[in-house]
């Protein structure tokens, strides 16, 4: 294949990866972006392969064959409630693959280049190694966290901003090392401590970026967890980018810069829906700015049992249904459905209410909801249903507790103050389905169980919401 | 201690102050119950109801009185015919009794009872807090009779409610209006909105505006500022200046609704005239006006008291006895009230009364304590109405630090201006061609995904990871240098499994996603 050819089949392939994000906009269309997008995949893939610059057929076949099947193996296997922890784990391994590629062509010393332009690629090399590094090991954490491997609490070290500094002087201390040795030659990795090829501020700084990546990661707090997903998947995103312009390959170039641009502004809505800072986000620790003690809840809860939230549910018109990341511990999302369906045969108004930061990853309870079988044209964003209601007769709150709290609204010392929430009290009835009285991820109480029209249902949420079914058929 | 309730003698008067229901649980708290013979009759009550659930019915009054230590009634202690004296004289020194008192109107009564050494609960002064509304008899009162008004309304109103369009023509629905929405008045709403009527209401705190929009009926504004909210929920006096447009838009009103039902009352004052006679007049042939204040003298000028009268073709209903003429209704939420007032009042379940003056909810209902009179308590301080001036500062100040950040969102501009141009000035050419695609890049992402629906952000997600496992093309075009052909086969494989793995679970979910 010619090499106006594969240029050809890579813009392409670049326009087709366009248009793939471009149609996940909406539902009608999301299907067809999802196979625009595997189409790009498989017109670049096949155009480089037979770009002429590849002739171990055997490695690559057996490489994309293996990975190919195992991938389809996670994406076969895995639960819904599980998306956040496998799209971490996914974006480690575009972190991992930059750094290999990274190496690779450090240790290629085929490029001929000279001058600034090699200067440029050894910088460009050591910006990929940087980033890939970074996003490996952040992601392995963020992993680790959503599968509750290690504690969701944010780890706050004494003086972690001076760390990330010193770290970040570290790294452009090491570039200036890395830049005067490769001046000599290519690198050569087995004459790793002989010679002064820079391989050794490489490695170096490799271990820095690893270092840096878990340390961001171990220090934001769990709710603030849909951020940093999409935030490493910006970084997925700037390090293929970084590898597009070390190989002097535009595809990647391009793709990379739009997957980094999509993550960065998800990160962003999601931190405006937060109503924060994506700076702190990063930077970690809840709360830590405001001043002034948050008001301390006081009041007594009303307990209700199933039964009577049965009756409630018969006797209400227009119900709001609120999930929270409890509903997808619980696996909550199918006996909701079932009550769901139940209701509107009733001919009751039965709507969902989502939290642009319900759960753990942007969308993942849409993703629940849709996998109950949930129909999308009940599924409201916070935006949407925030103003309705005073008409609601009863809310249900699964498992979720920030979204709903009013002292974001009415404290200014909360440490959500300014946060938008879905304003369920404004309802006649509030019900809140509860494991125990412990406050929620952000550590906050939550003055909504107390007033005087909620009530409080707790248990497990899957084993209380089977309890109501039973009471609303019996 | 043994409870007693009479028969209640008041003329018209048909509601008793206990239930069956309520009784079996009053016993239940430990006390004897005792009841007149007949008591509950107007309410549709029998003896034998009462006998089922254990109460012991007497016939002489005079040894209901003697015996019992608590005195359960509706009306205040008045005049009976049978035998011919005043109740007053039938207490004996350190009897309770618990009923309607108002200790504001009636001073001599008051003053009666203290020389007595009695203990006076009254169910209308038990204060306004969410905790006693269980125990808020006014209320439930209050609620009956504005459901009564309408129905009475409807008894001399001559057309149906309900708008309709049949072979015979058409019917307009009827307007009501609806003056003070308190519980009266937001029942009267309920119910006349039941009844398909178009219902409007006014009401001089603002504050209810929300709770009549709710019922689904409009609010009549006045464009006038004046917070009508008094302490405790109620409304207060307001200027003469708003007084004036607030009759204003009753006159226009009057000319147009068929119904006039109103219910405004200011504690402890008479009731203030908003409908004048020439409104009665300007009113269609055959309106209505129920007057729910007939009792501090009414809000239309030509209100009779307990009477209904027809002026100028207006039928104008002064009823004071509305819950009496839903006996039953009202005798049990009464009896409810009172029972859960005694509830409090017995903490112990151990049928001896405790009247804890520490109580916020007792101390506002006690009125005489042992022959001391204790009221007027303390006023209670909360309102249903919003601080107002705390709310104001709050965003006053939130505005306040907005205005610095220009510089602040410059900044960030100018810098990555400047780093353009620095770059710009060392890097060679071709790198500038690769910067240039990046850089479009950058925003054709940033348009494009402005426009994804939130709730495929996951997908979204799994879809980018997928696509940037294109990677793999680095690897690729590496995979057959003999020097680090293997590392390249390695990343190969790894970003082949966020390919196959991030397209296909995306596919499954879209999948998932259905109308």
């Amino acid at each position: 294949m010619s090499h106006s050819l594969t240029t050809m089949s890579y813009i392409i392939a670049a326009i087709l990866f366009i248009l793939s994000l471009s149609g996940l906009s909406n539902q009608e269309t999301s299907r067809r972006g999802n196979y625009y997008g595997m189409a790009g995949m498989a017109i670049a893939i096949i155009a480089t392969a037979l770009s002429g610059t590849v002739t171990a057929y055997a490695i690559l076949i057996v490489a994309v064959l293996i990975g190919g099947a195992i991938g389809a193996m996670l994406a076969s296997k895995v639960a819904m409630t599980q998306m956040p922890e496998l799209v971490a784990i996914m974006h480690s391994l575009v972190g991992m693959a930059a750094v290999l590629v990274g190496f690779a062509n450090f240790m290629d010393s085929s490029s001929g280049l000279a001058g600034a332009e090699k200067t440029i690629h050894e910088i460009e090399i050591y910006i990929g190694i940087l980033i890939g590094a970074i996003t490996f090991s952040g992601s392995v954490i963020a992993f680790c966290k959503l599968s509750e491997k290690i504690s969701g609490k944010p780890l706050l070290l004494p003086a972690r901003h001076w760390f990330n500094l010193l770290l970040l002087v570290a790294v452009f201390v090491l570039g200036a090392q890395f830049l005067q040795q490769t001046e000599g030659g290519g690198g050569n990795l087995p004459m790793l401590f002989l010679d002064h090829s820079g391989a050794l501020p490489l490695l170096i700084m490799t271990v820095i970026g690893l270092t840096f990546g878990v340390h961001m990661v171990m220090a934001i707090g769990g709710a603030d967890m849909p951020v940093v997903v999409s935030m490493l998947n910006s970084y997925s995103g700037w390090a293929a980018a970084a590898t597009g312009f070390m190989l002097s390959n535009d595809l990647l170039i391009v793709t990379g810069a739009l997957v980094g641009s999509s993550g960065a502004i998800l990160s962003y809505i999601m931190c405006r829906a937060m109503n924060r800072n994506f700076i702190s986000v990063i930077a970690g620790g809840f709360g830590t700015a405001s001043g002034g003690a948050a008001a301390v809840i006081e009041g007594e809860v009303q307990p209700i049992d199933a039964d009577e939230t049965a009756q409630l549910l018969l006797a209400a018109k227009n119900i709001m249904i609120i999930p929270g990341y409890g509903m997808a511990v619980a696996q909550a999302q199918h006996t909701v459905y079932e009550i769901t369906k139940f209701l509107r045969e009733k001919g009751k108004k039965v709507r969902f209410g989502i939290h642009p930061v319900a759960g753990r990853m942007p969308g993942h309870m849409n993703v629940l909801l849709a996998e109950a079988k949930v129909p999308y044209d009940i599924v409201f964003e916070m935006e949407e249903i925030n103003e309705d209601f005073a008409n609601v007769d009863v809310s249900i709150v699964i498992g979720a507790n920030d979204i709903v709290n009013p002292s974001a609204l009415d404290d200014p010392n909360s440490p959500i103050a300014g946060m938008p929430v879905l304003e369920c009290w404004h309802g006649k009835t509030t019900i809140v389905l509860k494991r125990s009285m412990a406050s929620g991820y952000a550590g906050v109480g939550n003055p909504l169980f107390v007033l005087e029209n909620t009530r409080m249902l707790f248990g497990d949420a899957n084993a209380t919401m089977q309890a109501v079914l039973k009471a609303l058929k019996g | 201690m043994k409870i007693g309730i009479p028969k209640e003698m008041h003329r018209g008067e048909k509601r008793v102050a206990t239930t069956p229901e309520a009784a079996a649980q009053i016993i239940q708290l430990g006390f004897t119950v005792s009841i007149e013979s007949g008591a509950g009759l107007g309410a549709n009550i029998s003896d034998e109801a009462y006998q089922a659930v254990g109460v012991e019915i007497v016939n002489d009054i005079k040894l209901l009185w003697d015996q019992s230590d608590i005195m359960l009634k509706v009306r205040a202690p008045e005049w009976r015919p049978n035998p011919n004296r005043n109740e007053l004289n039938l207490f004996r020194e350190g009897q309770t009794i618990i009923s309607f008192i108002w200790p504001a109107q009636n001073e001599e009564l008051m003053q009666t009872l203290a020389a007595k050494n009695t203990t006076v609960l009254a169910m209308d002064s038990v204060p306004r807090m969410s905790r006693a509304q269980k125990m808020d008899a006014l209320s439930s009162m209050a609620n009956i009779a504005g459901y009564r008004a309408i129905v009475e309304a409807a008894q001399h109103f001559g057309r149906f409610f309900t708008g309709q369009i049949t072979a015979a023509g058409k019917i307009p629905p009827a307007k009501v209006l609806v003056i003070g929405a308190g519980v009266a008045g937001l029942a009267a709403i309920g119910a006349a909105k039941g009844m398909g009527a178009i219902v409007r209401a006014f009401d001089t705190r603002p504050e209810v505006k929300e709770q009549i929009e709710s019922m689904d009926a409009e609010f009549l504004m006045l464009d006038f500022k004046e917070e009508g909210s008094g302490v405790g929920g109620y409304a207060k006096t307001m200027s003469p200046e708003f007084i004036a447009a607030e009759m204003a838009l009753f006159a226009e009103q009057a000319k147009e609704v068929d119904i006039i039902v109103t219910t405004a009352l200011i504690p402890g004052k008479p009731a203030p005239k908003l409908i004048t006679a020439e409104m009665v007049q300007s009113m269609k042939a055959g309106s209505v006006i129920v007057d729910l204040a007939a009792e501090q003298g009414g809000n239309c000028e030509l209100t009779e008291k307990d009477k209904v009268v027809v002026a100028h073709s207006v039928t104008i209903i002064g009823y004071t006895n509305l819950p009496s003429r839903l006996a039953n209704q009202s005798s049990q939420l009464y009896a409810t009230n009172l029972r859960h007032l005694l509830t409090e009042l017995c903490p112990n379940k151990d049928g001896i009364l405790n009247v804890n003056m520490d109580d916020e909810v007792i101390r506002g209902a006690t009125v005489i304590k042992e022959g001391k009179i204790t009221w007027p308590p303390p006023p209670p301080k909360l309102s249903a109405a919003p601080a107002a001036k705390p709310a104001a500062v709050a965003e006053t100040t939130a505005k306040a630090p907005v205005k610095p950040s220009v510089i602040k969102q410059l900044l960030p501009l100018i810098i990555a201006g400047l780093a353009l141009f620095s770059i710009g000035s060392v890097a060679p050419e071709s790198f500038m061609a690769h910067f240039t695609v990046f850089v479009l890049a950058c925003f054709v992402g940033y348009q494009v995904i402005w426009n994804v629906s939130p709730s495929l952000h996951t997908p979204l997600m799994s879809v980018t990871n997928a696509i940037s496992g294109i990677i793999v093309i680095g690897a690729i075009v590496q995979v057959s240098s003999p020097t680090v052909g293997l590392l390249a086969g390695l990343a190969t494989l790894i970003a082949s499994i966020n390919i196959a793995g991030g397209f296909l679970v995306t596919r499954r979910m879209l999948d998932m996603f259905r109308k």
